[in-house]
Order: structure tokens, then C-alpha cells, then sequence
């Protein structure tokens, strides 16, 4: 690491002083050269790409069965074959990822914002509001997340809207996890002495000076870690038969309708199964890559 | 032992408010939970017996001291689908589930051991870099489609372990059970790799090392005796602490593998639609994991006399 530091002309319009260290560090933090993080981006973005654009890239119905065209191979009219109902299985991949995506990029709303609010209360005003809050957060992560959400869609009925209330209530603890311990170690600060003593309100102050100071890594774990443990879930459930409900397409489903085929048709539960795992490493390099982005950007 | 007081102390609320959300699960079904459970071909009279017996006409509070009064009792309810009480079910299954929760946390250390000092033994070499990657995948991976995969190649296309089923004696079940344990561990991988992974680097970093560096000890040794004996109690905490997830992972993979443990009788009670099955099992993964985390936090500041946390 050569660090030239070429001194920036002082006052000079747009360009502030810098010290040599900290340039060295902002090209090392600088994002394209973080070889995990661009891997994670390239991946996670041809996913988004595949899905979003999946009108463009099949003239397949997904849900149109063809009882002429059951169970075929790969061909140049079906790039992935068709299933035991004739449907393209290239289509019903590419739909079956939105459904999944799509749900998946939703349900981590909701946790973050509750977990969010819930955490900076806990941290923030600390005393019986913290031990209230970290109790409940024990209780909830004493059960293990699939058997929770698992049971949870089942008493609610299976379905999407259960699926956002499930991951709801199982999902904020995280998020009060993550921004309770950012808020107690960034509460010292003094520019929070500073904004208290100047006579700003709790919400004010946690709102406008510590959310923007801590929120990143809740950012970063929602666009990561959550999503993946999300879709997870999400693909779980509707191999259960609880999650998206047939004919609609979902990569789940998919796999449990082929492994009936699995020694004869391996492909149909392979690919979509591939699918999924292929994401999830998208979005762990890109979780790895962003941790370390900030753990540079913070050093 | 003020630490071990404290720790127990915690561990009434938390397991009263673990049977408080099991309790509530009932309230979650949308309608009459006993017509929706029963179905709509359901008699008035089995609803009746259904409100009578779960106490559904009477107050909230009531409902909840009716619970409670059954589970000190030791009963779990009646399974609507085999009719017996559940208490029994769990009890004669909760043996092929610890089973493989065991040789899963057994399989994933010895996977990931060899992994983490590859990857240590060298920082930041492609050796490095490959050990935290390829652990990745297995974090993404769906159980039960590793699980489909394993079994129809190694069991119907190779035939080398049993399609399903748990086996009989000590061999037959290490034989029978490797491919649902190898399965659950493939998910529990990552986790241990990276933070023995982490403990290594750090031992590495410690004087003694470079002592016994000084002292011309062969690499081999110095890892096994001195680096792997000081990163090992981090590793077996994370176990501990994963333990929900360890759990989570045995549902489907005992489905698919048939193997009669609790995770596939929850399966099986979603498919049958019986809720007093799904509600008991939950209640019962919910306390097994305040214990384990309990034992691990107790074993780990009886172990590690550095660490006794504060207050």
C-alpha cells in the first residue's frame, strides 16, 4: 500500500483537507476493490435482472400446462424442459423467483422498522424499558426460528399474508439486537451530551443524531442476511405446503412437485434448489462485503 | 456462582413467556379455533368438547392458569390425529432427535476443524479466502433440497446408506442416520469454520505462540496442541448458541429422510392439521433451547475463568 499523499490545496472549493492515513484507508475502503462485495453484487444483481425482466426472457405462460409436452428434456422450445403438467420449467424458475424475491424483499420491511424503533428505545433509555424489551427479545429467540414461523403460518393458514405477520413477529428481534447495542455505545458520544444539554427531545435526538449514525448495519443485515434467511423460510414453507399456493409458481413448490421425478427428471428439483442456494451465496458475499466496507470505513 | 444464580433467575421469565406465545397460538387461528381445527365437517358435539376441554368459553386469564395447570402436570394435550396424549409422543421421539442433533454437532466439527485451520494456518492466501466461501453455500442452502439430492444419489442411485429409516443398534443407527446428520451439519459449517476461524487467528496472535515458535515446535504440533485447544471453547459456544438453529434444521431433514423423530412428527401434525402437536412441540424446542443456552453460558464461565460477564 503506497500512500502518496499529495496535500489538497487549502480552501480550495470542493475539495477538504485530508490526512494522509485516512486517504489510504478511503481507497482501500473504496467499494470495487472489495473482491467479495463485487462478487456478491454481480451475482445478487443477475438474479434481480432474471426475475424482474422475466416477460423479456420466456414466452411461456408459467402456470399453462401442456399435457402433449409432459416431462420433457432440455430443447431449443423448452430451454429447461417442462414439468410432469407440461409447464416450461425455464419460465416457472424465472417467475417462481420473483414471487419468492419479491415476498422475501417485503416481509424484511416490517421487522426492520419495529426492530428498529424498538432497539433505539431499548438502548436509548435503557433501565426497565431495556429489561422489558430484552426479555421479550429472549423469549422469542429461545424458539428456533423454523419452528416458529413454520407453526406460526400454520395457525394463521398458509398463504402470503401469514407469511409477512409470521416473519414479522419472529423477525424485528434482530434488528432490536443489532441498533440496541449500536445506540449503547453511540449514546456516549458527545455530540449526544451535546444535543441533550441543548434541550432536544428523546425522539428528536434519537431520530435525527443516532438512527443516521447506527443504522447501517442494520442496512446491511436486512439487505443480506435477512433476505436470505427470508427466503429460506419462504421456500420451506411452500415445500409444506404453507407458503405460495399452487398454481403460482415458486421455487418450494417446484421442488417438491419434481422430487417425485428425482430419479427418472433430476432437474426438475435441482435447478430451482440451485436457484436458491446460488442466491443466498449472492447475498452472503454481498452481507461479507459490506461488513468489512464497514468495518474499514469505521477503523 | 453468583453468576450461575443470576443465569437461573433469568430463566423464569423467559420460560414463562415461551408458554405464553405457545399458549396465544390458539387465539392466532383465525374464526372459531375449534371449528377451524376440526374442519367443516366437524359435529356440533366435537366442538363442544373441543371448547369444554381447551376452556375456550372462559376468560382469557383462565384459559391461560388451565394451560399452565396441564403442563406442570406434565400433560401436553390429546393429538387430535393419533389420540393419545402428546406427552407420549414426544418422549418415545425425542430419542432419534437428540440422536441426530448429536451426530449433526459432531460431523459439523469435524468438517469444520480441518476447514478453519486450512484457513488459518495461512491469512488472506487463496487457501484463505476459498474455506470462507464455499462454507457459504451451505448457509444458503434449503435442508430438505440438500437432503432430496443426498438421498437419491448416495441411497437409490449408490445405494450405500438406507433410503429411510433409523436403523437398528449403535452401528445401524451411526449407518442409517449419516446422511440427515450430514445434511444438517453441511448448514452448520459456516457458522463454526468462521468463528474458529476467528478464535485462531487470534490465538496465533498470542505470545505463547510465538514462544513456542522461538522454541522451534513443529507446525503440526504447535496447531493441535496450543492453537486448537485455546480456539476449541469458542467453537463449542457457538454451537450452543446455535442450537435453535441445529434444531430448526432436523424438521424436514427427518421428514425426508423418515426418520420417526419430534421435527417429522411436526411436520406430519401441519399435513394431519393437528394443532395441539404443533403447538406442544414448539413449547418443547422453545424450553431444550433456554436450557442448552443456559448450560452453554454456565459451562462456558465454569471453563474460562476470564469470563464471569458483568453484574
Amino acid at each position: 500500500m503506497s500512500a502518496i499523499s499529495i496535500p489538497a490545496a487549502e480552501g480550495s472549493p470542493g475539495s477538504a483537507p485530508r490526512a494522509a492515513g485516512e486517504r489510504a484507508q478511503n481507497r482501500r475502503s473504496r467499494w470495487y476493490r472489495q473482491p467479495t462485495l463485487m462478487a456478491g453484487l454481480v451475482i445478487t444483481g443477475l438474479i434481480l435482472f432474471l426475475v424482474i425482466a422475466a416477460p423479456l426472457l420466456t414466452s411461456y405462460n408459467p402456470d399453462t400446462q401442456n399435457f402433449a409436452a409432459t416431462l420433457q428434456g432440455p430443447s431449443a422450445h423448452h430451454l429447461l424442459g417442462t414439468d410432469q403438467l407440461g409447464r416450461d420449467t425455464w419460465s416457472r424458475l424465472l417467475y417462481g423467483g420473483r414471487t419468492d424475491l419479491r415476498i422475501a424483499f417485503i416481509a424484511v420491511l416490517l421487522p426492520f422498522v419495529i426492530g428498529t424503533i424498538v432497539g433505539s428505545l431499548a438502548g436509548y433509555f435503557g433501565g426497565w424499558v431495556d429489561i422489558v424489551i430484552m426479555r421479550l427479545v429472549d423469549i422469542v429467540v429461545a424458539f428456533p426460528f423454523f419452528v416458529l414461523i413454520i407453526a406460526l403460518v400454520f395457525v394463521l393458514g398458509p398463504g402470503e399474508r401469514s407469511i409477512y405477520i409470521a416473519i414479522t413477529l419472529v423477525g424485528w428481534v434482530s434488528y432490536a439486537r443489532i441498533i440496541r447495542g449500536q445506540i449503547l455505545v453511540a449514546k456516549r458520544q458527545e455530540y449526544v451530551a451535546a444535543a441533550q444539554s441543548g434541550g432536544l427531545s428523546a425522539v428528536r435526538i434519537m431520530g435525527r443524531h443516532l438512527l443516521p449514525n447506527v443504522i447501517s448495519q442494520a442496512i446491511v443485515y436486512a439487505l443480506s442476511v435477512d433476505i436470505e434467511q427470508d427466503i429460506l423460510a419462504i421456500v420451506t414453507l411452500s415445500y409444506l405446503g404453507l407458503g405460495i399456493q399452487p398454481p403460482a409458481p415458486d421455487w418450494g413448490t417446484m421442488i417438491s412437485d419434481g422430487q417425485n421425478f428425482l430419479t427418472t427428471h433430476w432437474q426438475l428439483t435441482t435447478i430451482p434448489g440451485l436457484a436458491v442456494v446460488v442466491t443466498g451465496l449472492g447475498l452472503s458475499l454481498l452481507a461479507d462485503g459490506l461488513a468489512d466496507l464497514l468495518r474499514l470505513g469505521q477503523s | 456462582m453468583a453468576f450461575v444464580i443470576h443465569r437461573l433467575a433469568l430463566l423464569v421469565p423467559t420460560v414463562l413467556g415461551v408458554t405464553i406465545i405457545t399458549f396465544f397460538m390458539i387465539h392466532l387461528i383465525p374464526g372459531d379455533p375449534a371449528r377451524t381445527i376440526l374442519g367443516i365437517h366437524a359435529t356440533p358435539r366435537a366442538i363442544a368438547i373441543l371448547h369444554a376441554q381447551w376452556g375456550l368459553n372462559r376468560p382469557l386469564v383462565d384459559q391461560y392458569w388451565l394451560y399452565m395447570d396441564r403442563l406442570v402436570h406434565g400433560n401436553l394435550g390429546q393429538s387430535l390425529y393419533y389420540g393419545s396424549g402428546v406427552s407420549g409422543l414426544i418422549t418415545s421421539r425425542l430419542p432419534v432427535t437428540l440422536w441426530l442433533i448429536i451426530y449433526a454437532a459432531l460431523l459439523a466439527v469435524i468438517i469444520s476443524v480441518p476447514l478453519a485451520i486450512l484457513a488459518a494456518s495461512r491469512k488472506d492466501a487463496i487457501r484463505d479466502h476459498a474455506v470462507r466461501v464455499i462454507p457459504l453455500l451451505g448457509l444458503g442452502m434449503p435442508a430438505f433440497w440438500l437432503a432430496l439430492i443426498l438421498q437419491s444419489q448416495l441411497s437409490v442411485r449408490f445405494r450405500l446408506f438406507p433410503v429411510t429409516g433409523y436403523g437398528t443398534g449403535f452401528a445401524g443407527h451411526l449407518h442409517s442416520m449419516f446422511l440427515p446428520s450430514l445434511t444438517v451439519a453441511i448448514a452448520l459449517c459456516p457458522v463454526i469454520v468462521r468463528s474458529l476461524r476467528a478464535s485462531m487467528l487470534d490465538v496465533l496472535g498470542a505470545d505463547f505462540i510465538t514462544t513456542a515458535r522461538a522454541k522451534g515446535v513443529p507446525a503440526s504440533r504447535l496447531f493441535i496442541r496450543h492453537v486448537l485447544r485455546n480456539a476449541i471453547i469458542p467453537a463449542v459456544t457457538v454451537l450452543g448458541i446455535n442450537i435453535g438453529f441445529l434444531i430448526g434444521g432436523t424438521l424436514i431433514v427427518e421428514q425426508v429422510f423418515g426418520l420417526p423423530g419430534v421435527g417429522s412428527l411436526l411436520v406430519q401434525a401441519i399435513f394431519e392439521r393437528d394443532f395441539p402437536v404443533v403447538q406442544a412441540v414448539a413449547l418443547i424446542f422453545g424450553i431444550m433451547v433456554v436450557m442448552v443456552n443456559l448450560l452453554t453460558d454456565v459451562a462456558y464461565a465454569t471453563l474460562d475463568p476470564r469470563v464471569r460477564f458483568d453484574r
